[in-house]
């Protein structure tokens, strides 16, 4: 076994300090299982709760529209189902108790299947734009054994928003997904992650954090069957005023798993506060498992804050990889003088700088336009902060 | 025509939050163009100080003297604009800049350097002439800056930094150092091109004798204690090399 590596950490709690593999994986349908949180509690400290613009003790109408555009290639089934479809309720619980007020309260649920064997020709794009309220979403997409697609999610517009992704990737099947977090400077998001993999199944996540005044995502992966293996990759850029929280879970509750999580964000202006927390369970009588979760984070400015924890509870002997590190840092400033020293003004060594930071992360969501879409869109951010 | 002025320069190396130690005791040098200044030295005299405070490292500060190229001084100005002044310093230990290409570094900086952006197509073969001149692989421009180069590798692409930006005064600090008896000479006639193009003033920081049969110095000094402690013509180098520098650090001390 190999024990976890000590990198240099920011404002980290020490392993095992606060338990929580119970709660995590546990979760509930129903929101009423969940007490009100009045921010003490270890999966809320960190969420400023009166940000959340009452989800986290919904009283009044969910009353928000989405427009919601799917273009979808030959080989997808795209359903609008209602609350009673049992598909639903398969692929795990909510962990939180506004993520169960989502469960509790969605009309309508959008499924799309990706038939068995099927290999997508073009990416699935999910265009979602909120056009204000408050509204409780309940997605699922589903690949059936050896189906193979890439499921890009791209949000934009306003409101506050709740609601559960569900992923179920069957034997041998391969899902890449992409969601795109780009909201107007004044919404609220938060979205849980539920993804199981089937034997030998691969999912591949990019999360793309840039918008909102709140967003926490927390994805959460399980494991059906040997050889399944999950990637968890992530990007934010948190501006001023604005709270990125992402929350991943790891649950190798069975042998021969793998995952890997990567997360990276840069920060800048007053106020902007980045959360990052990286559960990760070896469970009781596995063997095999390969894992490794990293969290990255380049303070650009001083009044930036950031909160990196990475949570690695191992209950066996027999683990073949399991490690994690967290650093968080200024840029560096040599590399900058050694891009000057050649003539290049400062704020373009940054830039290049920065760039480089991401260019490994967005290097691996597989469609170019969209790569070349969110490089832009992380300059963009950039120069205005300037 | 440029003449590049060294003028009682002090600096002090920045250590800790309100730590630091002064290296440069007083350095008077002046570097006319196509003059080649060899300097030698004992390890730990300040040498590399004297490189990276003309070119604005962020650990060191100078607190005395002048540094002008025909007469405008160079410490008034930020860390680019002396590379853009037509300075350019070689280090000793170049550093890794992850994620950023060569190639999209060698464009910026060309293109800053020049003040117009080449055209695509005449940088690249440019870059490419210019590469080949000095044996490096093409693949290396897709590569990240020095990003796991070997040492020879990172002092190569320094020359080919050199060979591409044309400065008017160039500080190589151990250039030599690290490389393999072929690569020495290539990148010693790199060197040299930049002299003959464009008559490039040079200080030329070794602690071997034999860069200087490949490039010839019209001066050789011994720096020792934070300052110039003797100044000679090439003569001095080989009287060095036999007798070491033991008479310059007791006088130093
Ligand atoms: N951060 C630091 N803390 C303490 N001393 C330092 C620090 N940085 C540099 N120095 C000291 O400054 C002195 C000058 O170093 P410099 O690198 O300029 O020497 P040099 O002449 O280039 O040596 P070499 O021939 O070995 O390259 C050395 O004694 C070195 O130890
Ligand atoms: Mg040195």
């Amino acid at each position: 076994m190999t024990s976890p590596s000590t990198e240099p950490k920011a404002h980290s709690h020490g392993l095992g300090e606060i338990p929580f593999s119970k709660l995590a994986t546990h979760g509930s349908f129903d929101v009423n299982d969940f007490p009100v949180p009045n921010g003490r509690e270890e999966e809320w400290r960190f969420t400023p709760l009166r940000r959340l613009k009452g989800l986290h003790d919904f009283k009044g109408e969910a009353d928000g529209v989405d427009r919601l555009d799917v273009d979808a290639p030959e080989g997808v089934t795209v359903e609008k189902v209602g609350r009673d479809d049992e598909r639903l309720r398969t692929a795990g619980l909510p962990a939180d108790r506004v993520t169960a007020q989502a469960h509790s309260a969605f009309e309508e649920a959008t499924v799309l299947t990706v038939a068995k064997g099927t290999a997508l020709e073009r990416p699935v794009t999910i265009e979602r734009q909120a056009q204000g309220g408050t509204r409780f979403d309940q997605y699922l997409i589903e690949l059936e054994p050896m189906a193979e697609a890439v499921v890009v999610l791209k949000q934009t517009g306003t409101g506050v928003r709740a609601g559960n992704l569900d992923l179920h990737v069957g034997e041998g099947a391969r899902l890449t997904l992409v969601s795109v977090q780009d909201w107007e400077q004044d919404a609220v998001d938060v979205t849980q992650h539920n993804a199981q993999v089937e034997k030998d199944g691969t999912f591949k996540s990019i999360v793309v954090t840039l918008g909102g005044d709140l967003v926490r995502l927390s994805p959460k992966v399980a494991y059906k069957d040997r050889g399944a293996n999950a990637e968890l990759h992530g990007l934010y850029f948190t501006g001023d005023g604005q709270h990125h929280e992402h929350r991943s879970l790891i649950d190798h509750n069975l042998s021969s798993t793998r995952s890997r999580v990567e997360y990276k964000g840069a920060l800048s202006g007053k106020d902007a506060h980045a959360v990052w927390i990286g559960d990760v369970i070896i469970g009781e009588g596995t063997s095999g498992t390969d894992s490794y979760e990293l969290n990255r984070n380049l303070q650009l400015t001083d009044d930036t804050r950031v909160d990196s924890v990475p949570n690695l509870e191992i209950f066996t002997g027999e683990v073949e990889g399991a490690g994690h590190a967290s650093a968080s840092g200024r840029l560096d400033d040599i590399h900058l003088f050694y891009l000057r020293s050649r003539g290049i003004p400062e704020e373009e060594a940054r830039r290049l700088v920065i760039r480089g930071y991401f260019l490994e992360l967005i290097n691996r969501i597989p469609i170019e336009e969209l790569r070349d879409e969110i490089m832009g869109k992380v300059e963009q951010k950039l120069a205005s902060h300037e | 025509m440029t003449k590049f002025e060294i003028r009682g320069l002090r600096a002090d190396v920045l250590i800790g939050e309100d730590e630091r130690q002064e290296i440069l005791k007083g350095v008077d040098l002046t570097v006319n163009s196509g003059e080649t200044h060899a300097i030698m030295g004992p390890n730990g005299s300040g040498k590399s100080t004297l490189a990276y405070a003309i070119a604005g490292h962020p650990r060191y500060e100078i607190t005395e003297g002048e540094v002008l190229i025909d007469g405008e001084n160079v410490l008034d100005m930020e860390v680019d604009e002396r590379a853009r002044a037509g300075v350019f310093l070689a280090m000793q230990y170049p550093v890794e800049v992850p994620g950023v290409s060569m190639s999209n570094f060698l464009r910026s900086s060309v293109t800053a350097v020049r003040g117009e952006a080449p055209k695509l197509r005449q940088f690249s073969k440019e870059l490419q002439g210019a590469m080949k001149n000095l044996s490096i692989d093409s693949g290396f421009a897709a590569r990240g800056v020095n990003e796991g180069f070997s040492g020879g590798e990172k002092k190569r692409h320094e020359i080919l930094q050199l060979e591409l930006l044309k400065p008017k005064v160039a500080i190589l600090d151990e250039t030599d150092s690290g490389l393999d008896v072929d690569a020495l000479k290539i990148v010693s006639e790199g060197i040299n091109r930049s002299k003959e193009t464009h008559q490039m003033g040079t200080m030329l920081i070794t602690h071997y004798t034999r860069i200087l049969n490949h490039v010839k110095p019209d001066f050789v000094h011994v720096f020792a204690g934070g300052r110039i402690a003797e100044s000679g013509g090439p003569d001095l180098a080989d009287t060095l090399e036999s007798e070491g520098y033991e008479r310059f650090v007791k006088a130093g001390a």
